[in-house]
């Protein structure tokens, strides 16, 4: 090739414009460039991630570089037109290539050099001379030694001078064909793939990409294709029992929805899993209803097993809620004693406003589990638990603001006690905090809820507080009869503060109260000290009577080790409130399962010219790396008394090492072999001579 | 008289393949039939017929593999036997305590260890053979590569077995995750390695080849001890077919190659600096060295168009696409880029020397992104290895 491309050069003053683009174009350096190129543009749509949602981008990158960004087309780099026209270039620049090469390429194949003349020989950086009694014979030798040593060659020559041309691994050079062949066949087999004619159309304004989250029906025609559409590759979920003729093409900022020729119902959807809690295999049952078709036909299809149906492919890609159906139950969290809970249902990916404790929101259900397997570390290594079903929601306030939450339906054991666990973040990209409401004896929530009732009630508040206040100051012999009421006010307004802000809060406004009435600091400790337990009794005698009202029981009960730990835990939760952000606590009292499997659809015309080119590929390689091209040449040249003086000579400069052993193995060949058969042909000359 | 036919009838001797083969290379053809045979007896009902095209493969690869290259042979044996010994006393997981040959020697976290200690104890040796000329400790550190490099394929197959053990009927060959294909990487650059110190008859290049080994070994023990990624974890669906026995192997064998071929090029800037240095100027020729940097690259180029391709083939069936410009897809192009530039400057350009031997140290950087850094830094379908 090198020394084609020096012929080029020499004869570049007569060249036309258009030899030296295509010059140019074929060049190598281009070539290298545009490889460079590619790989550094491929580069730039890995470190963006491709096909985000626009607003992530907007908040990830700010407004100005997001405008940027997208006007380089950052989010879709491999559909970018400037990286079509790198590749297009590169495509363009191996064609030439090979457009420039095939035909030396075909005569390195084909042509032995059999005219090359003994001073060109000499110049070959590797040779070998021997001197042989007969020039018949020792051609025969040279003949012998190069097809046996799996070289063709051809012979040229007079009486005087013999030249064998002769080269093995000519296939070496066909290799160099097939790998720029497949270069371009694989480019075009992924051009007849991509979404080039989408992305034109979307372009130029003949198909629109639906960018809001609306039902199917309601998206315009405008963002249509049409069943004829040779090539795409998109996907549809399908919840089960239900069935779909269409499938979603991700186009720019948005979608464009696909018609397919037939309808697909999804039958049933199965998931096992490990017992760590990962998928071990998901298979849906489809029924594919074809017009073309006598009878439906039904295929179970999962993750590496596709179903391949009149070129269309349906892969199992993914699975999630299909829409399942709960039963909730709302307790609230604030108000007053008349909240009480609220019972109904929803429906996954449906939302559905609430009124509580005198609150708006908007309850937005956004995923349902059944399973959720949590690793637990114990002595022996790690042992996996199932906690059951959970579901993730968001609450929205009437301004648009929203928190998500993670409620799980049954209570998890923690350290040999239960509870109700519910997670809540601002953001996906946070970790969930967790309350932890303890669950009562019956594995339920009532106990706890009973104590908030009671709690949110300043009626009962305030009588606990009155009793707790007296007993207290008797005990510490006060006997100032206004004192009681005015001690029992203040604790109520500390179970109010308690409720609005948790203990942290009630702590602040008593040093605050303290300050302000300027009381001394010696007292000001005891004082502290008072307002917490008058605080603490007060609280404890409330839950002593939730404890003994659900017991059934007039007289106080005494509480055991089991319930105060319930009352440390429940007061934990309580304090905690005013961080859970909601009015209500969700609780799951029920369910109706309903999964959808996520299905991946593509019509691929182009795949079989790419793995085509793939093949080709791959044999060209082969070719070029391990069938070695190598030429020699061996030059007889016989003198006046029949004897001849021959002449190997030869050189690689891609494989200098390889060559050298193999023109040794030659050489030594020939040595031996010109050495015996200048003997043989002596020996015989005598016997003749013997004879006579 | 004498015509050229006499001649050619007193044919110069040149054997043909059959006569060629020696007591041994007959042993190793048996060994391999038997294997297969052996496979196929206790294995073979599991396996599908794509498994069983790939076993034949396989034990066919490993004929011709030991035909071409004699030592390996030794190797085989070695591992097979051992490997055989190790499933016959090993009905479950507990047996793995309690035996002591599987526990301080053969199960696939003994036999990974002793591939780690092995392998960093043959870069010691490696280097105290090239500053002290001994040929003893040469041979000490080749030994020593061997077993590591025994050690860690026992390693392999054995924990492929308690993969079984763990989670019966899903058990799965351990190049699933990154803690896995780092041993497969070790083993493999290791065994291409000997093979090129054989045909070039030098130990000389072995410390710094053993390096980038070293490297991975210490990565693997600090992966298994901080991370505990020596647990066997079930599979995911995605990775559950056939086609992972074909794509990762293929793969690791150009990593292998390309981590070789870089490791070469460092011992060969170090030349450039001191050509006639006294310890320096024992490496071998800079032409011997640029035609192992050329090798290994071509044969890494070679496994690495191959791995891609199959990679393209598994993605159509699993993803529902041959190419989806997910990361490690893309980051494979950029690697495969890469090393095309560089074959095409030597092909065409006829470049040696020092700027080639600094593309082939870039293009392990870049090759380890590819396999590492998409992993760690990028998120995409590939992630299975994340750390």
């Amino acid at each position: 090739m090198s020394s084609e491309s020096k012929r080029v050069s020499k004869s570049r003053k007569s060249k036309s414009t258009g030899a030296i683009l295509l010059e140019f174009l074929g060049s190598m350096n281009l070539a290298i460039t545009l490889l460079v190129a590619v790989a550094i543009a491929s580069i730039i749509g890995t470190v963006v991630q491709q096909g985000q949602p626009y607003n992530d981008y907007l908040l990830k990158f700010g407004p100005f570089w997001f405008e940027v960004f997208e006007r380089l087309s950052l989010y879709d780099v491999y559909s970018a037109g400037w990286f079509l026209v790198i590749l297009t270039f590169l495509v363009i620049s191996t064609s030439v290539c090979l457009y420039r090469h095939t035909p030396v390429m075909w005569k390195e194949m084909t042509r032995f050099r059999e005219q090359t003349r003994e001073a060109s020989l000499r110049v070959l950086r590797h040779k070998g001379e021997w001197s042989a009694a007969d020039a018949k014979v020792a051609e025969a030798i040279v003949q012998s030694a190069l097809s046996g040593n799996g070289y063709r060659f051809r012979r040229k020559g007079d009486d005087k001078t013999v030249v064998y041309g002769a080269m093995k691994g000519r296939w070496n050079r066909g290799g160099y064909i097939f790998t720029h062949l497949a270069i371009v066949v694989i480019c075009v087999g992924g051009l007849i793939d991509g979404n080039l004619p989408l992305q034109w159309r979307a372009m130029t304004g003949s198909l629109e990409v639906e960018t809001r989250a609306v039902r199917v029906s309601q998206i315009p025609p405008q963002s249509w294709l049409p069943d004829t559409n040779p090539s795409f590759r998109g996907s549809v979920t399908i919840p089960e029992g239900k069935r779909a003729g269409v499938v979603f093409l991700p186009l720019r900022e948005g979608v464009v929805v696909q018609q397919l020729p037939f309808v697909i119902e999804v039958e049933q959807f199965r998931v096992e899993h490990y017992e760590t809690g990962q998928p071990k295999s998901f298979e849906s049952d489809l029924v594919i209803h074809d017009p073309e078709l006598d009878e439906p036909l039904r295929q179970t299809i999962a993750v590496n097993h596709p179903l391949i149906h009149q070129g269309f492919a349906i892969y199992q890609s993914s699975f999630g809620d299909g829409g399942s159906e709960l039963q909730l139950r709302a307790w609230p969290l604030r108000g007053g004693p008349d909240e009480k809970p609220q019972e109904f249902e929803g429906e996954v990916f449906q939302s559905q406003s609430l009124e509580i404790a005198g609150e708006t929101r908007t309850l937005e259900l956004e995923d349902f589990e059944v399973f959720n397997v949590r690793p637990d570390v114990v002595e022996s290594g790690r042992r996996f638990r199932n906690v059951g079903p959970s579901v993730i929601y968001r609450l929205r306030l009437p301004t648009g603001e929203a928190l998500q939450y993670e409620n799980f339906m049954l209570p998890i054991q923690q350290d040999d006690r239960w509870y109700f666990l519910s997670g809540v973040r601002s953001a996906i990209a946070e970790e969930f905090q967790y309350l932890h409401i303890p669950a009562d004896p019956n594995y339920r929530l009532d106990r706890f809820m009973n104590f908030l009732e009671a709690l949110r009630d300043p009626q009962t508040v305030e009588q606990a507080a009155l009793r707790t206040s007296e007993e207290l100051l008797q005990s510490l012999a006060v006997a100032d009869p206004e004192l009681a009421p005015a001690v029992a006010h203040t604790a109520t307004d500390m179970v109010r503060r308690l409720l609005e802000g948790g203990f942290g809060a009630v702590e602040q406004h008593v040093t605050e109260r303290l300050q302000a009435d300027a009381v001394e600091p010696a007292r000001r400790e005891v004082m502290q000290e008072f307002s917490r337990t008058v605080l603490q009794r007060t609280l404890a005698r409330i839950y002593q009577d939730v404890v003994t009202e659900e017991a059934g029981e007039v007289s106080p009960i005494s509480l055991d080790e089991w319930d105060q730990q319930f009352y440390v835990d429940a007061l934990a939760a309580i304090s905690a409130l005013p961080e859970y952000g909601a009015p209500m606590f969700l609780e799951v009292t029920g369910f109706n399962h309903i999964q959808a499997t996520g299905l991946q659809i593509t019509r691929a015309p182009g795949q079989n010219v790419v793995y085509f080119g793939s093949a080709l590929l791959m044999i060209g390689v082969f070719l070029m790396f391990y069938v070695p091209y190598r030429r020699v040449w061996t030059l007889v040249k016989r003198n006046d008394d029949g004897s001849a003086q021959v002449l190997l000579a030869g050189t690689a400069k891609r494989d200098p090492l390889g060559f050298e052993k193999d023109f040794a193995r030659l050489k030594l060949e020939l040595t031996q072999r010109l050495a015996k058969g200048s003997e043989t042909a002596n020996n015989t000359a005598g016997t003749r001579n013997g004879d006579t | 008289m004498a015509t050229p036919n006499d001649v050619l009838n007193a044919d110069y001797e040149r054997q043909g393949f059959l006569s060629s083969l020696k007591p041994f290379d007959w042993v190793w053809m048996v060994a391999c039939v038997v294997g297969y045979l052996g496979v196929l007896s206790v294995y073979g009902p599991a396996m599908d017929r794509y498994e069983h095209a790939i076993l034949v493969g396989t034990v066919i690869s490993l004929m011709w593999l030991g035909w071409y290259w004699k030592p390996i042979r030794v190797y085989g044996l070695a591992v097979a036997a051992s490997t055989t010994l190790a499933l016959f006393i090993y009905p479950d997981m507990a047996a793995g305590e309690e035996r002591f040959l599987l526990k301080y020697l053969l199960s696939s976290q003994s036999a990974t260890m002793w591939m780690c200690a092995l392998f960093i104890g043959a870069t010691v040796a490696y280097f105290a053979a090239l500053l002290s000329r001994s040929a003893f400790v040469g041979k000490t550190a080749a030994g020593m590569t061997w077993c590591a490099a025994a050690f860690g394929l026992i390693g392999l197959l054995v924990r492929w077995h308690e993969s079984y053990l763990l989670w019966p009927g899903h058990g799965y060959i351990p190049v699933a995750n990154l803690y896995e294909v780092f041993i497969q990487f070790a083993v493999v650059t290791a065994l291409l390695y000997l093979y090129y110190e054989e045909r070039y008859r030098t130990r000389a290049l072995g410390g710094f080849v053993m390096l980038v080994i070293s490297s991975a070994v210490i990565f693997l023990l600090w992966y298994h001890f901080d991370r505990q990624a020596h647990e066997i974890e079930p599979l995911i669906p995605a990775l559950q077919s056939w086609w992972m026995k074909l794509h990762v192997p293929t793969n690791f064998v150009a990593y292998g190659a390309f981590a070789v071929a870089a490791m070469v090029a460092v011992a060969y800037l170090f030349k450039l600096n001191n050509p006639e240095g006294n310890i320096l100027g024992r490496l071998p020729s800079f032409e011997q060295m640029d035609d192992v940097m050329y090798k290994t690259i071509a044969l890494g180029f070679a496994f690495f168009t191959l791995a891609t391709i199959l990679g393209a083939l598994w993605a159509a069936e699993a993803w529902g696409g041959y190419w989806s410009w997910d990361p490690k897809e893309t980051w494979a192009l950029i690697v495969w880029l890469n090393y095309a530039a560089w074959l095409h400057l030597r092909f065409t350009k006829g470049w040696r020397g020092a700027p080639m031997a600094w593309w082939a140290i870039i293009g392990l950087f870049v090759t380890l992104f590819a396999f590492l850094g998409v992993n760690l830094f990028l998120s995409g379908l590939h992630s299975y290895g994340a750390l």
